[in-house]
């Protein structure tokens, strides 16, 4: 049997897809199965206890930790406004008192006589979660959150930067070839999902943050410049809570590689239409890659009966992209899969696959070197 | 299981984090010899999800390539009769992409390090540490919790008899994200507490209905002292029981196996102990994988472990250059190359793990990264394998301040005889003289030691097969798993490039005698083959030790292998050049006196 199983990334033209929505801790689900509802649409609410201050009042005073009650204003419990006194030394005849005044406005919540410290608690903050998608609430998850159907176009990146955000779809480039610099980029796009080709230039990046766009989609993009977007060196990928204005999608990888036809296409025959899109990846046992959603209402019924297609292996005539050097970012076509291990350049002894590339050009990969491109 | 006696066929596994290997060995003439092996990609993740099908496909290869047959369909055939079948089949894994954690204390610089420490001492990567001052506010720890997805919290805080209110805090901000695993459903996330004994009551009312709770001494209980073996013990033990066990198709693999599944690092290391104990000898072995490096070492009757889970070949590349700095993968490179190309190169290979070099430049840039990974993975454990086992390691005021690690490593490079490498980079090098290259550079050897790598990366399995099957194991182990590469000189001290070193005289199995002066800065191997041995007077130049001590001279009978006698006489300790075309001209040099790359 001449099977590999090389899991390649999915892109869909019309899928179904189901999205869960839940809150960090308990709350309210402010939506009803059946309803319809769109990417903004606050599904469910909660309140998060306030953040915790601690004041170490005893040192502050220059006392014991034990004589803390005697100087304390405010009580456990007692509401606090920012600046106000939680503490008052009496001082000299009056003269010389010192304050302790409350660094946030919320309630005293502990006086600690054995380490000295108050413990003040901001007041709850509202988190709020949205829909992400536009689509159909399937399901409610009692007090936690809701899923939430939708149809429409699935692609899925290799690796991205930065969460989720919506916006228009706008194509920036002719082709999957060309790379996004600075000067395709222009203040029409804020808002927008910007698709480019093979590549975005750090200033290409910096000009999409700058003009507000929601993502930028490409094929490649270079390390140093990662570096340079995350302030260090990333060194497991855990991304997707980043503090940055656009949300950076990779679908090849890292480098200048052209975007596979299928999906650049695909992008492009949605333009102007909304996506959500999700830049967190997770590469590790549990994988996550990160995402982009183009849902087409209109199209519900139609795929609703296709069941999901199985994941198949390699087998001769599957659409291959080449994923390590020297042929990185290559796409093509298996040829055949020989049983018997062959030596490489670099002397390693491997399973291969003969591919035909898009130019009509054939060579030897190992299997490992390649990843289906599922549809 | 079938008894001992009866035994005729063995099919091992090992799922790694990105390959799953087989091993098929059989009874011939008498004795246990390996047959052959076969490997397929790990299907822990999407859209398999199920570790026994990449078990499955291993298998098939080992039944493709041997002519054995060993499944019908989906089932192991069970017991061997002649050419069909097995009489035992075991497992180890790794699979899951090694451990991965957060820790929570109370003070940043303080508890919350001594448990980031404790974490890392049993091989978890830190994802994130909390504390009560880390100037994050509540929610947002909380969306860190659910959004990281740890496979285990390690809590501590405070020290025993102080105050519980900030550790209990912590206990709610764990409480309130409700954390689960991102492994399996429907299992409690497993928590350890090992802060101030007196909050054990409130940490257990706030999480012992939600989370696997345990409790263990605190890892900090008076400030001056550090506690962290029983919270590191209790990561190891959970890690079997929870998280591996929560791996897709684990079950189901639980139930195939004629003996429990053993982690991969205990499996090599069981091996490595028994060949220390076997041959009384000082022993390291290390075994890097994808996600992880473990290294194992038995100095002074004592055994040590750890894992640096952030260091590896795969999942785990990208760490090594982060933790390494782009100038020390680079300085093993043995051409130039922009650093833009190597970077990019290093972060693909993370985001699709499961590739080879299929160029020869690309097996030299993995090779350098190994390297890299290997010092820092044994940086690690040096400073984890420190005397006076069982006794808690003291920190004064000053040290808890300062956190320098204290108490004297055990590892002494002149008292090491063998070096064992294993793991696919290493196993897996298309030259073995890679292999000793990658771990002389690595480990940095001093005096005589001997190098082997397992050839065909097994131990894990014959670590395994060890425990219900000892005759098998270690007459594989013996006859096909460690593959000798021969025996390095290395002395320790320094002078000018091209100034004497060491000389060397001996007179080799095949007649020819050797008396060379070895200069400073070279790298020499002589043909001396598995099995054979030979008396060497060693005579180092003044102010090096080749062993005897400073200058003086040496005789022994060294071991040879695949490799045979190598000499490095570039020092201890050792410096590359800062110049970029020296520094490739010198790795050049020595990669062609081990005849390490085919000529281009």
């Amino acid at each position: 049997m001449a099977h590999a199983y090389t899991p390649g990334l999915r892109v869909a033209e019309l899928t179904v897809l189901r999205k869960e929505r839940r809150l960090p801790i308990k709350g309210d689900v402010l939506v009803d199965v059946g309803d319809a509802v769109t990417s903004d649409t606050v599904v469910a609410r909660t309140h998060l206890p306030g953040n915790v201050q601690l004041v170490n009042v005893a040192s502050k005073l220059g006392l014991p930790p034990e004589d803390l009650p005697t100087v304390m204003v405010k009580k456990e419990g007692d509401p606090v406004e920012k600046g106000e006194p939680i503490a008052t030394t009496k001082g000299f005849f009056g003269l010389f008192k010192s304050n302790v005044p409350s660094p946030c406005a919320g309630s005293l919540e502990n006086i600690s006589t054995v380490t000295g410290q108050v413990i003040l608690r901001e007041p709850p903050s509202p988190i709020e979660i949205d829909a992400y998608v536009d689509g159909q609430v399937v399901e409610v998850f009692e007090a936690e959150g809701v899923a939430i159907e939708t149809v429409g176009t699935f692609i899925q990146g290799i690796f991205g930067v930065g969460g989720e955000r919506t916006g228009e779809i706008r194509v920036a480039v002719a082709n999957p070839g060309e790379v996004l610099d600075a000067s395709k980029l222009d203040d029409s796009m804020k808002g927008q999902v910007v698709i480019g080709g093979s590549h975005v230039t750090w200033d290409g990046l910096q000009k999409a943050m700058k003009i507000g766009a929601s993502g930028v989609v490409v094929g490649g993009f270079d390390d140093p410049d990662l570096k340079r977007l995350l302030g260090k060196d990333l060194g497991v990928a855990i991304t997707g809570q980043e503090d940055v204005a656009t949300t950076l999608i990779l679908t090849e990888g890292f480098g200048e590689m052209a975007m596979a036809h299928g999906t650049f296409d695909l992008l492009k025959k949605r333009e102007g239409r909304k996506a959500s899109i999700n830049g967190a990846t997770q590469i590790r046992a549990g994988v996550m890659r990160p995402e982009i959603v183009v849902p087409i209402t209109e199209e519900r019924e139609s795929v609703r009966e296709e069941a999901a297609s199985e994941a198949t292996g390699l087998e001769i005539g599957s659409a291959i992209r080449a994923i390590r050097e020297p042929y990185f970012g290559r796409l093509g076509e298996v040829t055949e899969l020989p049983n018997e291990l062959r030596k490489m350049e670099s002397e390693s002894m491997v399973r291969v696959l003969q591919v035909r590339f898009e130019d009509g050009s054939e060579a030897l990969l190992p299997r490992a070197n390649v990843e289906m491109i599922e549809h | 299981m079938s008894e001992n006696g009866k035994v005729k066929a063995i099919v091992a596994t090992d799922c790694g984090s990105t390959t799953t290997k087989a091993i098929l060995i059989k009874l011939v003439d008498g004795e246990y010899r390996l047959i052959v092996r076969g490997e397929a990609p790990t299907t822990v993740e999407s859209p398999f999800e199920d570790v026994t099908r990449g078990v499955l496909n291993a298998i098939r290869e080992v039944e493709e390539l041997s002519g054995h047959e060993i499944l019908d369909g989906e089932t192991i055939i069970h017991p061997n009769d002649g050419n069909r079948g097995v009489d035992l089949y075991l497992s180890t894994s790794s699979a899951g992409g090694g451990l991965q954690m957060m820790v929570a204390g109370v003070v940043m610089s303080m508890t919350a390090e001594s448990a980031e420490r404790a974490a890392l001492g049993a091989g978890a990567i830190v994802m994130d540490a909390l504390a009560s001052n880390d100037g994050r506010l509540a929610h947002e720890k909380i969306e860190r919790i659910r959004h990281l997805r740890p496979d285990m919290i390690l809590l501590s805080g405070g020290i025993d008899g102080g105050t519980i209110t900030h550790v209990v805090e912590l206990g709610q901000v764990i409480s309130a994200a409700d954390p689960k695993p991102r492994l399996g459903i429907g299992y409690n996330l497993p928590i350890i507490y090992a802060g101030n004994v007196e909050a054990r009551g409130e940490v257990e009312a706030l999480l012992g209905d939600k989370t696997a709770l345990s409790l263990v001494d605190n890892l900090r209980p008076v400030l001056e002292r550090e506690n962290l073996g029983p919270a590191r013990d209790m990561i190891h033990d959970l890690f079997m029981e929870h998280v591996m066990a929560q791996a897709p198709g684990y079950n189901k693999l639980m139930s195939w196996t004629d003996a429990p599944i053993m982690p991969t690092p205990g499996a090599v290391g069981s091996i490595i102990e028994t060949i220390a104990d076997r041959q009384g000898i000082e022993v390291v072995g290390v075994d890097i994988g994808g996600a992880t490096t473990d290294i194992f070492s038995v100095f002074q009757n004592t055994f040590n472990r750890t894992v640096s889970a952030n260091l590896g070949m795969s999942y785990s590349v990208s760490n090594v250059l982060a933790e390494a700095g782009i100038e020390n993968v680079m300085r093993w490179v043995p051409f130039e190359l922009p650093e833009l190309g190597v970077r990019n190169r290093i972060k693909n290979k993370m985001i699709r793990p499961t590739t080879v070099p299929q160029a020869l430049d690309d097996l030299k840039l993995e090779q350098a990264i190994a390297r890299e990974a290997l010092r820092l993975a044994f940086e690690q454990h040096k400073s984890f394998a420190v005397g006076l086992k069982g006794v808690q390691q003291e920190r004064t005021i000053s040290d808890a301040f300062s956190q320098s690690a204290s108490g004297e490593t055990l590892v002494d490079m002149m008292d090491l005889d063998l070096l064992v490498g294993s793991g696919g980079v290493l196993s897996h090098a298309p030259r073995r003289q890679q292999a000793a290259m990658m771990l002389i550079d690595g480990f940095l050897p001093e005096g005589v030691t001997r190098l082997a790598v397992d050839s065909i990366f097994m131990m894990p399995q014959l670590g395994v097969l060890a425990e219900v099957h000892e005759k098998a194991a270690t007459e594989v182990f013996e006859k096909d798993c460690l593959i000798h590469l021969g025996t390095l000189v290395a002395p320790v001290g320094t002078t000018q490039e091209g100034k004497p070193c060491i000389k060397l005289e001996a007179s080799l199995p095949d007649g020819t005698s050797i008396d060379e002066d070895i200069p400073f800065g070279e790298m020499r191997v002589y043909p001396l083959g598995v099995g054979e041995t030979v008396d060497v007077k060693l005579t180092p130049a003044r102010g090096f030790d080749a062993g005897a001590g400073a200058g003086k001279v040496m005789e022994a009978t060294l071991a040879g292998g695949v490799v045979g006698l190598m000499v490095d006489a570039r020092g201890r300790p050792f410096a590359l050049p800062v110049d970029a075309s020296q520094r490739v001209a010198k790795l050049s040099r020595w990669a062609k006196a081990f005849d390490a790359y085919p000529e281009t």
